[in-house]
């Protein structure tokens, strides 16, 4: 429970930001925290939040899944990547050739989820393939 | 018409008069000691009961199925009481949290060689579901490497990064 305690004004703020199907274990001294958020900002809220709590998160003692409900097949996403283009490729995984880009803030379409990581994505321009999922912000 | 509707009236409020006077301080009298019987009893909080006719209905929630019975049987024991309506419902436990899940190894490293791929100069290793980082990063990017590797399941991140 001391997992609990430290990391208790991000709990707290889990339940106030409305995560849904939020699941808090604390196991072998990580505290597993997983859950949706309703919007790409619920989250960054966390994220920060945790990062005060744990500077650089050095600790290891958290390991936090939270995902974003809007991020939805037939939703529209931000390419947020730093500055570069983002790589549209052949398959989900970076050893698969590239395909196409999507520019830096360009606005793609979410086709379909293969998993946590890897979304299948349509640019305006038509192009399709398989993008880092990191990199796409939920739109609205 | 008119004398039609008016003695109407008058009958339904001389039924109205009858039934109150035949029903209601009994009713009203059971009322009381049924809310004096689920008051003594300290396993439930929180029920109400209306009575009508010498038929008593208890709504609310009981922690368990066994307060929900034991209240049923102190009610019907107070006097006047003909019936039981029960519509109390019983509070669920806690949902039980599913286990940790945990990557398996070979899957999990190649989803974080996927994630540290954009950041040139992270180095991760992955041995039993922990993920050591080392190398170098720029502090602009570390929550963003950290939302990518902590949703790959891991069970640990042993972060060893020097921060630029």
């Amino acid at each position: 429970m001391a997992l609990q305690d430290k990391y208790q004004e991000l709990l707290n703020t889990a339940k106030t930001v409305g995560i849904a199907n939020l699941q808090v274990r604390e196991q072998e001294n990580v505290l597993y925290i997983d859950g949706e958020a309703p919007s790409g900002t619920a989250k960054d809220t966390l994220w920060n939040i945790y990062g005060k709590i744990d500077p650089d998160f050095r600790s290891g003692d958290v390991v936090m899944n939270i995902n974003v409900s809007t991020m939805i097949p037939g939703a529209k996403a931000q390419v947020t990547t730093d500055k570069s283009n983002l790589n549209i490729r052949k398959g989900p995984g970076t050893d698969q050739p590239i395909v196409g880009k999507a520019a830096h803030h360009e606005i793609v379409t979410l086709v379909s989820k293969t998993n946590d990581q890897w979304w299948l994505i349509r640019t305006d321009a038509g192009e399709e393939g398989y993008a880092y999922a990191q990199y796409l912000s939920p739109q609205g | 018409m008119r004398k039609n509707s008016f003695s109407g009236i008058l009958l339904f409020v001389f039924i109205t008069l009858f039934s109150l006077s035949a029903c209601g301080p009994k009713d009203s009298k059971i009322q009381a000691a049924v809310e004096t019987a689920i008051r003594n009893n300290p396993a439930v909080t929180g029920i109400a009961a209306s009575v009508h006719d010498g038929v008593v209905t208890l709504s609310g929630e009981c922690k368990d199925e066994a307060s929900k019975s034991e209240v049923e049987s102190e009610v019907a024991k107070v006097k006047g009481v003909k019936k039981v309506v029960n519509n109390c419902t019983v509070t669920p436990p806690p949902m039980q949290s599913a286990p940790v899940t945990i990557a398996q190894d070979d899957a999990l490293l190649k989803n974080v060689k996927d994630a540290i791929k954009s950041y040139p100069g992270v180095n991760a290793t992955v041995n039993d579901g922990v993920v050591t980082l080392t190398g170098d990063i720029k502090r602009v990017n570390l929550q963003k490497l950290m939302m990518s590797l902590q949703s790959l399941k891991p069970k640990k991140i042993d972060n060893q990064l020097t921060i630029k």
